[in-house]
């Protein structure tokens, strides 16, 4: 048995809910669309700017916004740009609903709503001095970017920091050429793995939790961050705990439909919690009662 | 210069087995390298024995009508290869090393006759190899959800 990490992982946890930067959180600000970037098949990169004037925008890795296609709908989308540059939003996400497919068609110039940043975050601060591991699986690499940006600033204040990356193919690797860049530091271990490929791919394939058993991480002083499907995080959780990683040291990230994002409408209930305000990372002995049940 | 038993003992399929099952086994094991790029065995083959990988990668691929397909990669301390123990002992995919690849080549037909011989001993192999195929059971049913294809409704 080992003990949690993290300061602020007292038994009587609670997620650290950070307040919206917005005096009206419920108004959207005007943000102007600099860049429309395809990342795969079916994802996408969106940069805006403050169209008001604004000052910079402050947020926490794994927070999120609420995204107005003006006319069409807003939805959810984690922060996942570099917190030190707080002038440029970045969203990544995939195209599947009406809402992303008409802000995929979005072009320089135009105007979204912005409203945020909500929700809890990655505790990088409280894990210094400690390995840390992110498992990303698909597009639940995005929201850990922040995270791995942050942590690259002052990445003399952790361990060994390794990223176990698990996508559906090697043509759906996000942000390929980063990866590809982050591989080659000599202080982060990248580690990536496809479901399939064909015979031209040299890498890894299999799913993502088969990388944990032999990622380098000393299990008794690693925090984990975990973000992707909820079955890939389960697994993610069993492996991490056969290493020897308390559940009170690993973190995940959950989905659920948020709206209002400022735990009123209860869209998003998961548990006695509401995730647009007390999530959506999680410390996972905190939720794992409700972890993985069909009925919440 | 290390014996085979102690390279068969630094591997985790070994690990903690009774040095007489190790001395045993050992009279099975033989030191091979492959190339990179080099078929460790095909499709429809004999399957007469099994690897444990020391060093270097190994794709597992299955061949379609667009080219092969890799499904799975062995690495550095897996086991490579379970047709050796269920009849008709023949290989159910295609193996080929990624890189230069270190293994022990445990012989199949030496093997299931000392394990026939001894019950004990063959019982405690069973066991370890149920879990490497409880393992890739439980990884392929992962990988056959095409979980990353799902709609995700979370801030991403």
């Amino acid at each position: 048995m080992t003990t949690p990490l993290l300061e602020n992982a007292a038994a009587a946890w609670e997620p650290p809910v950070l307040e919206p930067q917005e005096a009206a959180p419920m108004l959207p600000r005007p943000y102007v669309v600099n860049r429309v970037r395809q990342e795969t098949s079916d994802t996408f990169t969106v940069e805006l700017q403050s169209a008001d004037g604004a000052k910079p925008f402050r947020f926490k890795p794994g927070q999120f916004n609420m995204l107005y296609v003006l006319g069409v709908g807003e939805i959810p989308i984690s922060i996942c740009g570099d917190p030190s540059r707080p002038d440029t939003l970045v969203h990544t996400t995939r195209a599947v609903g009406v809402v992303t497919r008409a802000m995929r068609r979005l072009k320089p110039g135009d105007v979204l709503g912005v409203r945020g940043p909500f929700g809890s975050a990655w505790p990088i601060e409280e894990a210094a001095g400690n390995d840390v591991v992110i498992v990303a699986g698909g597009i639940g690499l995005a929201p850990l970017r922040t995270a791995l940006y942050n942590m690259l600033h002052e990445r003399q204040r952790y361990g060994k920091i390794v990223l176990l990356y698990g996508t559906r193919s090697p043509n759906d690797i996000l942000y390929r050429r980063e990866v590809e860049k982050w591989r080659s530091h000599f202080d982060l271990e990248v580690y990536v793995t496809v479901d399939r490929a064909s015979d031209r791919w040299r890498g890894n394939v299999g799913v993502v939790t088969s990388l944990i058993s032999r990622a380098p991480f000393d299990p008794l002083s690693t925090v984990a961050f975990i973000c992707g499907p909820e079955v890939m995080m389960r697994f993610a959780v069993l492996e991490l705990q056969k290493r020897g990683v308390d559940a009170q040291n690993v973190y995940l990230s959950m989905e659920r439909n948020m709206k209002c994002a400022v735990g009123i409408c209860g869209h998003c209930q998961f548990g006695p919690w509401f995730v647009c305000k007390d999530g959506p990372v999680y410390r996972y002995d905190v939720i794992e009662p409700f972890f993985g049940k069909r009925e919440v | 210069m290390k014996t085979l038993e102690r390279v068969l003992l630094d591997h985790p399929f070994t690990q903690g087995l009774a040095s007489e099952y190790v001395q045993v086994i050992a009279g099975c094991a033989t030191n091979v390298v492959f190339e990179a790029g080099k078929v460790i065995f095909r499709e429809g083959e004999e399957a007469d024995r099994f690897y444990l990988i020391r060093h270097g990668r190994v794709a597992l691929e299955i061949h379609m009508e667009q080219g092969p397909i890799v499904i799975q990669t062995i690495s550095e301390n897996d086991v490579l290869g379970w047709s050796w123990l269920v009849p008709p002992y023949r290989w159910r995919f295609d193996a080929r090393a990624l890189e230069v690849t270190r293994a022990l080549a445990l012989d199949g037909t030496c093997l299931r006759k000392k394990c026939d011989d001894n019950p004990a001993m063959g019982y405690e192999l069973l066991k370890r190899f149920t879990l490497v195929l409880e393992e890739r059971l439980q990884a392929t049913r992962l990988q056959l959800l095409d979980m990353y294809g799902h709609k995700e409704r979370k801030p991403k």
